[in-house]
């Protein structure tokens, strides 16, 4: 493998749509050995071939931010046709559903899915956010997740993702019922959870989608 | 199973790593630098950056120094300390924290608290509420930048600053802290009972019992100061934090 072509794989576009901790995530890319671009305008997305969307904060902010910055069509486009390997981080999993109960804005529809707030009853003792370190269960063959349980990650929601195809469910964690924790379906990714606020588990993650 | 957090509490004192006894007595423990590296490598829960002189001072967050330490953190992390306004939360959260921590600027203005949820969501903002028994043994409200308290009812404050979009709650006991004989628990059974968001309890905590014992009262993470820096009777410092394992049997039911 020649250098530019390993600099090129190496390369993690970080998207900045005025949403999201961008400093947290290139930290830990360099951390792990990769190396990050914030994508500010559209002209920084060329020649990157996976994109982080960060992302925190309500549903329609983040889709409004998509849409002030003409990033949706572009997106689209660069998702369709697969040139691209995406992941979402948080809101950022949301924003790649079809709608979600907090917003009245349509989201990219890249998944088969919606965005539900939690509700539990009061006996369920669950507070809203479900916030802190929870394990997840890995469910299916995963490119971002080894088979072995118990890896924990950082969890701060109110809102979780219903697949309507669970067959692109990669692994879920337990917060009174199976919440959904990560997504998978071709070349796009999204995690509920921070991994680059959870520590080697979070690093672990970033390394595999820097080689995938 | 979704764990309690056991959170490193770091109070900052002119860049300094400090500790008190009832919020007086600051004692240098180190260099914060150092500590959150040491807590990297025990792969901490989360931390807590509180600058204990930011509001006294009246002037805001040191962001040089808080920009060092994030860097170093790949864990979350959450700063108070002399936030007046939603830019300065905003700064701090482009710099890696995130969440902001708020009282002094809270007790006359409620419109801050809506405003950074508003945009930056809920779980982003943290009130915090330090509680000091009077001579009554009733407790009140107590601002920590001023040492005054505060004339409003604590348990009505508590609900207030919830309704107003505050998305975690630390609450502080100024007469157990840093004294290392345990929580208030009654203090915690009441505030977990009165709102919805997850509670962080704090002052008094001298042994994993104590922590324990706080979860089992409603509290959804726990604080802690003195019982990670100090070792032995001489207070000696000694930077610790309690093996994963340790924490997984301590919280099994």
């Amino acid at each position: 493998m020649g250098i530019q072509q390993k600099n090129i794989i190496k390369m993690i576009g970080v998207l900045n749509y005025g949403l999201g901790n961008i400093n947290s995530i290139s930290n830990i890319i360099k951390h792990v050995g990769g190396e990050s671009r914030i994508i500010s305008k559209h002209d920084d997305i060329e020649g990157i071939k996976k994109l982080i969307i960060p992302g925190v904060g309500s549903f329609d902010h983040g889709m409004q931010g998509l849409h002030d910055g003409k990033w949706v069509e572009l997106l689209n486009e660069m998702v369709n046709s697969e040139s691209i390997k995406v992941l979402g981080i948080c809101l950022g999993m949301q924003l790649m559903c079809k709608s979600s109960e907090e917003g009245k804005l349509s989201g990219l529809g890249w998944i088969d899915a919606k965005v539900e707030k939690f509700s539990f009853q009061n006996h369920d003792n669950k507070k809203i956010p479900h916030m802190g370190w929870n394990t997840i269960d890995v469910v299916k063959k995963s490119n971002l997740f080894s088979p072995e349980q118990n890896k924990r990650f950082y969890f701060v929601h109110s809102y979780h993702v219903v697949c309507n195809d669970k067959k692109d469910i990669s692994t879920t964690t337990d917060y009174g019922f199976n919440v959904t924790a990560s997504f998978e379906n071709k070349n796009v990714y999204g995690v509920q959870f921070h991994p680059e606020k959870s520590h080697r588990f979070g690093k672990e993650l970033f390394k595999k989608f820097i080689s995938i | 199973m979704l764990k309690t957090r056991v959170i490193p509490s770091l109070l900052i004192k002119n860049e300094g790593l400090v500790k008190t006894v009832k919020f007086t007595n600051s004692k240098y423990v180190g260099d914060p630098i150092n500590a959150i590296k040491i807590f990297n490598d025990k792969e901490v829960d989360e931390l807590m950056l509180l600058d204990i002189l930011a509001s006294k001072q009246n002037r805001g967050p040191n962001f040089d120094l808080i920009k060092q330490i994030s860097s170093e953190c790949f864990m979350p992390l959450s700063y108070g300390g002399g936030i007046k306004n939603s830019d300065q939360a905003k700064k701090l959260f482009e710099i890696g924290i995130e969440k902001v921590s708020l009282q002094t600027a809270v007790f006359n203005n409620f419109n801050i608290i809506e405003d950074i949820a508003s945009k930056f969501g809920h779980q982003s903002v943290v009130i915090s509420i330090d509680i000091k028994k009077n001579w009554l043994g009733k407790y009140e409200l107590y601002c920590a930048s001023n040492g005054k308290k505060i004339k409003k009812d604590w348990k009505q404050y508590l609900q207030d600053v919830v309704s107003a979009g505050a998305g975690e709650i630390l609450l502080n006991s100024v007469d157990n802290d840093g004294t290392m004989n345990g929580l208030d628990l009654d203090l915690i059974n009441i505030a977990t009972s009165l709102v919805n968001v997850p509670i962080i309890v704090a002052g008094g905590v001298g042994s994993l019992k104590d922590i324990k014992l706080a979860e089992l009262n409603g509290a959804s993470a726990v604080a802690v100061g003195s019982y990670f820096v100090f070792h032995g009777p001489h207070k000696a410092v000694l930077i610790t934090y309690p093996e994963y394992k340790d924490l997984e049997q301590l919280f099994k039911n």
